[in-house]
């Protein structure tokens, strides 16, 4: 008996390994990488020289005026990450807001056609998201789709500005992330037992209040899932908000972009991409602190 | 028109429900006409598929009729969608939510009404304390037993002080034991809080033992309504009597009526005296069939019947045993088990049956 629980023991490491051997080399390994490049000094054409330097992150957060040599937090910067976690918080609330009724309508449809809803909304995965990008520019643009129905009708004399706007970013941030937020919470509207709205409508609650009180708690596991499907990587956008915000508008993963490319500065560029990372980690713990709060204050 | 409010009866009329349409439509309630008094513990019995369940939702509001009308109190209340209806149910697999304390499911309903929060602490306490689950009051349901859950989901539906209680075959899941002990209780709430109970069962014991007034159902429709004693005694149709209870059917001619009762006239050649349902009219000469319990039919010296012994089944309290008459059907009489009693005849022997006066009773097809 003992010596099978050895083996078993042993077994699941082996098992385990190339899974473990892939978390190291393709998660940790590049993530050590980008650390270390962080504190080392930018080549004069791209690329890092080893000599240890903290101008890398003093360059995220501070500017230094090129002639007097006077420090000043760097506004840009600091814009950008709010502009990244405002977009990205705007986009899972979208996402959040159009998900529910897509997930709900799925998982209300008999058992056999449900099947076909999630199919239909997994078919923006076949086209290329630049691609797809393109086509939102093609709507939205001053000669666009859109403006040129609303001049035609003669409801407005100018084009609306909507391209190269933060509107432009959430529009198409916001319809490309749909479908994660849609999966998770079908997932788990699908396990909901129907007999539990119905015990709740049969006790005076309104359709409203059987919404508020019984399925939002019920599919909140799936909003969770939802919501760190889509802020993620919506936080850290990069074709995007490149095609539909034109230059003005950055993100972070363009603003990151930049350094590796344009500003030859790649410890500033590794520097701003581990700031994002723990803007992330952050956003998430002060989210899941607050969703998992004691559910019996909930409906007091 | 204001509602009668210590009049809860509930009245149906006419009622019918068709799922479907077309080829595939299915008449899950066929044109129901009953009423349900006040404060009584009422029972909806049939087998599965005829309609009960169907019957229940369109009384709770979670179907609509597809014609008909349902009135509680006098009031018309067909049209009102479930939480506007002062009726809460019972479900049969409870349907507590999973995400609340057992003292905030209690509490759920009355929360939906708009009551104060320290009204609703002294309502659920006191619904935890009828259903004695005061100790766990802080659990969630995922945390109790299957029976614990059952008392809940009653202290819940009780809660808001309904004026009919509707429960769906709501002590199925329970053991045997278990379920014993939730019968003894649901009768006991049902005295103790004067609430009309219509209670959903396919259980012919659970339905004699609860109820008040017993509406046995099939294909839809109600073929019964009676308490369990006349329900029992004196089924109407060949389809309640063989649903309810054990019966010996036995093929008979009328040779005479007068009234609620009829003479008719065995296959063996005897004569016995049969009561006639009000409902059906035997006319001399045509031939009827007549339900014999068990129970009723005694070994005797000189009976109405003859036969031969086949087997005997001893079951503790009584014994049964399995008479061939000699038409070839099968008959079975029941013997109660005392002390002192003769000796039963061996398998084989020929035997005669006596059937008690009044035990007869003719039956629709």
């Amino acid at each position: 008996m003992r010596a099978l629980n050895h083996w078993a023991t042993l077994s699941r490491w082996v098992l385990c390994t190339p899974a473990l051997l892939i978390l190291l080399l393709a998660a940790s390994g590049p993530l050590l990488i980008v650390l270390v490049y962080s504190f080392l000094s930018p080549g004069a054409y791209g690329g890092v020289v080893w000599q240890f330097s903290t101008e890398g992150w003093f360059r995220v957060f501070f500017s230094r005026d090129i002639f007097d040599g006077s420090v000043a937090p760097a506004q840009a910067h600091l814009q950008i990450f709010w502009r990244s976690v405002r977009l990205a918080l705007l986009t899972t609330f979208f996402a959040a807001l159009l998900g529910f009724p897509t997930a709900w309508f799925i998982a209300t449809r008999p058992a056999g056609t449900r099947e076909l809803w999630l199919f239909l909304v997994t078919i923006p995965f076949w086209t290329n998201l630049v691609i797809r990008t393109f086509a939102i520019q093609e709507v939205i643009r001053n000669q666009g789709l859109i403006n040129s129905a609303l001049l035609n009708s003669g409801l407005i004399n100018q084009p609306i500005q909507m391209l190269y706007t933060d509107f432009a970013i959430l529009v198409g941030m916001t319809y490309v992330f749909l479908p994660l937020m849609v999966l998770p919470l079908y997932a788990s509207m699908e396990k909901l037992d129907g007999r539990l709205l119905e015990a709740a409508y049969d006790l005076y609650a309104s359709r409203a209040r059987v919404l508020w009180h019984v399925i939002v708690p019920l599919v909140k596991p799936g909003f969770i899932a939802g919501s760190i499907l889509v802020f993620i990587p919506a936080i850290g956008a990069y074709v995007t908000p490149r095609i539909l915000g034109g230059g003005r508008n950055l993100m972070l993963g363009n603003l990151i972009e930049l350094q590796f490319g344009q500003g030859r500065n790649w410890p500033l560029g590794a520097a701003l991409a581990l700031t994002l990372l723990v803007i992330v980690l952050v956003a998430l713990l002060i989210y899941i602190r607050l969703v998992m709060r004691d559910p019996e204050r909930d409906h007091g | 028109m204001t509602p009668n409010v210590t009049q809860s009866d509930i009245e149906i009329i006419d009622l019918s429900k068709i799922f479907g349409s077309g080829d595939e439509a299915f008449k899950a309630v066929d044109h129901i006409s009953v009423h349900i008094p006040d404060n009584e513990f009422f029972t909806l019995l049939g087998p599965s598929g005829c309609g009960k369940t169907t019957l229940l939702r369109l009384i709770a509001g979670f179907e609509q009729p597809s014609s008909g009308w349902i009135k509680l109190g006098g009031q018309d209340i067909t049209a009102l969608s479930p939480n506007h209806r002062p009726v809460n149910t019972v479900f049969q697999s409870y349907a507590l939510f999973p995400h609340m304390s057992v003292a905030d499911n209690v509490g759920f309903g009355l929360r939906m009404l708009g009551q104060s929060r320290r009204q609703i602490q002294h309502t659920v306490s006191e619904m935890l304390a009828l259903v004695e689950m005061e100790s766990l009051a802080s659990r969630r349901p995922a945390q109790i037993s299957g029976g614990q859950q059952q008392r809940v989901a009653l202290a819940r539906a009780l809660a808001p002080r309904p004026r009919v209680l509707l429960l769906d075959e709501p002590l199925s899941a329970l053991d045997l034991k278990l379920r014993k002990t939730m019968q003894t209780e649901l009768k006991r709430l049902q005295a103790e809080t004067g609430i009309t109970f219509v209670f959903v069962t396919h259980d012919q014991q659970e339905a004699l033992t609860l109820s008040d007034q017993i509406a046995v159902m099939h294909n839809g429709q109600i073929l019964q309504v009676g308490t369990p004693q006349g329900i029992y005694n004196h089924p109407a149709e060949r389809f309640v009597a063989d649903f309810i209870g054990d019966s010996n059917f036995l093929s008979a001619t009328v040779v005479q009526t007068n009234g609620h009762s009829a003479q008719v006239q065995l296959r063996s050649g005897a004569a016995i005296r049969a009561s006639l349902p009000s409902t059906l009219a035997a006319a001399v000469g045509s031939s009827v069939t007549v339900v014999v319990r068990p129970e009723q039919a005694t070994l005797a010296d000189q009976g109405v019947l003859q036969g031969t012994l086949e087997q005997s089944l001893y079951f503790g309290t009584d014994t049964q045993m399995q008479i061939r008459l000699a038409d070839g059907e099968l008959f079975n009489l029941r013997r109660q088990n005392t002390i002192g009693q003769p000796a039963l005849p061996a398998p084989g022997a020929a035997v005669q049956i006596a059937i008690a006066e009044g035990a007869a009773q003719v039956v629709r097809h």
